[in-house]
């Protein structure tokens, strides 16, 4: 990517962030529900209600909430969660840790399954075992992240309880972390308790949200792969006296890949989205839990916060997507 | 006489795809050392298939009936995988027909170039290297440093080209099959292209089989020619001597058919339909209608 399509690109970023927050304003001040009514109790008299709604700002016109948010934001200040009491911007900081762990460690499962599937299928094309990856394939597409993860529970979790059903450490383990980031901080410091038991709390989401990427990756570069293997490269590379794992890793595979990594980045952003779900079955304490109970709770600053940290993952995911397709793709200078 | 380099007797086979309609038919040809053999017909000639058998690498599709062909004496289609394996792409080497889906167009011509000088002859990157070089300067590539570093992309079809004769006769193969190797090329390519496959055979002495459609290809650079119609050979022999004199009605018509650069006034002649008539009586036929030139 040569300096001025990144530059292009990072202001189409900015742009595209700063429409996300005008949409999640405008729309979070038009759809009914009051956040200050969620506050107060039964029976407060006007003059409170009144009072509450001029703490929060909530009483001057919309393009007048909208700069003095935008200002502050740009700041670096993101308010005051009218729920949970707290600086917004750190509340962020405590949790997103523990959704990039998650959505990271998801995604990694789901490449590695997924892109060794496709190998292996490819290597098998002939098989008589071939329709029947195909059709278990296709049976796993068929299932979203939430289902898997309510049947990992009544599974592993009720039935033969060999992980644990919520959170993201046990208390009774744990030895400290100085960072939100408890997968890697103790992988780091070497700490294998620590490690192992956020790992175990780790494996029931990461299959939700991985195993519908997995099949979705394995299909298209399965299909991709094929498509390589007939062409004449394939052909000549044969007559070179390649083997079929090295005409498969070696000439089809960086071919075959470009779409695949296109569509998983894509994939990728709405496996983010699901971390809100697969959260919550959890109680994993994310940003995705949190922004459930930031919408129940009407919390109008901590939702915006989120979901600017929401827009700004997609794009940083699209950005890193193009940067790796280009990559791939010698064909491909901007 | 010594042992011819490839010799096919009594070829026949049939396609699975289409309720085992024969595609080779009893067909026979002796190659020798250093022969260039043009091999024509009209699509579905047979003689796509006749390449293919040579290079194992016949379609799950096509089934070989009957017949051997033999290389340096050892028939191919009787010959354990192994040992086919370590003849293809070494001794018996393939220019493509498409230079454009032949080369991979994610990795550099230097890798492309070198598998077979690393994988086959064991050579280390940078000798293997060396010999690309060489190569590459022999099919008369002017900046060959820039084109191992270049991506096929980045090269024309004439270039590509240059690039798939290098690499075919890269190994010092024995038989080079060369598959309609000028069709995708602008016709002032193909001259050049054709030139130097004759050059590089010579140089090397290397036998060719050289896959057309056009006998003004063959009257070019083959020594001799077998024709092909229907799966079946209907005329094969010295070049000079089958042009020349023609035993066939379907070798008359279809040189007839062909554009005379000499007479560009003539016009092009379509092959009459008794002709047509004439192959399709001699294709029921179950003996050989073959016409010979000694």
């Amino acid at each position: 990517m040569t300096a001025l399509s990144l530059m292009n690109r990072l202001l189409m970023a900015a742009i595209t962030l700063v429409g996300v927050a005008v949409i999640v304003f405008v729309l979070l001040r038009v759809v009914p529900g009051d956040p200050i009514a969620m506050m107060i109790s039964p029976g407060a008299s006007e003059a409170d209600i009144q009072a509450l709604r001029a703490h929060y700002g909530l009483d001057a016109s919309l393009p007048v909430q909208f700069a003095v948010w935008i200002k502050a934001v740009l700041m670096g200040d993101f308010g005051t969660s009218i729920s949970l009491h707290r600086d917004v911007l750190s509340l962020l900081a405590e949790r997103l840790p523990a959704t990039l762990e998650l959505a990271a460690a998801a995604l990694v499962f789901a490449v590695v399954l997924g892109l060794g599937i496709a190998v292996i299928a490819t290597l098998m094309a002939r098989s008589r075992l071939a329709p029947v990856v195909d059709t278990l394939n296709g049976l796993f597409l068929a299932v979203p992240d939430f289902i898997w993860a309510l049947a990992l529970v009544l599974l592993f979790g009720v039935l033969f309880p060999v992980f644990p059903l919520s959170g993201r450490i046990n208390p009774d383990v744990s030895q400290g972390f100085h960072t939100q980031f408890y997968l890697l901080e103790s992988l780091f410091t070497l700490r294998f308790a620590n490690l192992l038991d956020v790992s175990l709390h780790m494996i029931m989401p990461v299959l939700a949200l991985g195993l519908p990427l997995a099949s979705i990756i394995t299909k298209v570069l399965k299909q991709a792969l094929a498509e390589a293997m007939v062409q004449d490269y394939i052909l000549l590379a044969r007559l070179k006296g390649m083997s079929r794992l090295r005409l498969v890793m070696q000439e089809a595979l960086r071919n075959a890949i470009g779409p695949t990594i296109a569509l998983t980045g894509v994939q990728f952003t709405f496996l983010i989205g699901g971390t809100v779900i697969v959260e919550r079955i959890f109680a994993y304490p994310g940003i995705g839990n949190m922004a459930i109970d930031a919408v129940i709770n009407r919390d109008l600053p901590l939702i915006q916060g989120l979901v600017l940290v929401f827009g700004a993952l997609f794009i940083l995911v699209n950005l890193a997507t193009d940067a790796l397709v280009a990559w791939f793709n010698p064909r491909m200078e901007a | 006489m010594t042992t011819p380099l490839v010799s096919i007797t009594g070829l026949s086979a049939v396609s699975l795809r289409e309720g085992g309609s024969p595609i080779l038919r009893d067909v026979s040809l002796t190659l020798q050392r250093g022969e260039v053999r043009g091999l024509v017909g009209e699509s579905g000639a047979g003689k796509s298939t006749i390449a293919k058998a040579l290079l194992g690498i016949l379609p799950r599709t096509v089934k070989v009936t009957a017949g051997e062909i033999r290389f340096e004496g050892r028939d191919l289609l009787t010959m354990p995988e192994r040992e086919l394996r370590a003849i293809m792409g070494s001794e018996i080497a393939l220019i493509p027909q498409d230079p454009q889906t032949a080369l991979n167009p994610g990795r550099r011509i230097e890798a492309q170039l070198t598998d077979g000088l690393r994988l086959r002859r064991g050579m280390n990157a940078r000798d293997a290297r060396e010999r690309a070089l060489q190569l590459l300067e022999e099919v008369h590539i002017r900046d060959p440093e820039r084109v191992l570093r270049a991506y096929p992309h980045e090269l024309s079809g004439g270039m590509r080209q240059r690039v798939m004769i290098a690499a075919a006769f890269s190994l010092e193969p024995k038989l080079v099959v060369a598959d309609e190797p000028t069709t995708a090329l602008d016709v002032t390519v193909q001259k050049q292209i054709l030139r130097l496959i004759r050059g590089m055979q010579e140089a090397h002495g290397t036998a060719v089989i050289f896959v057309t459609h056009d006998l003004g290809v063959v009257a070019k650079i083959c020594d001799s020619v077998t024709l092909l119609y229907g799966g079946k050979v209907i005329e094969q022999g010295p070049t000079a001597s089958v042009l020349a004199a023609p035993r066939h009605a379907y070798t008359r018509a279809l040189i007839a058919a062909g554009p005379r650069y000499d007479r560009p006034d003539a016009g092009l002649e379509p092959v009459p339909q008794s002709v047509f008539d004439q192959l399709q009586a001699e294709l029921a036929q179950p003996f050989s209608s073959e016409m010979s030139h000694g």
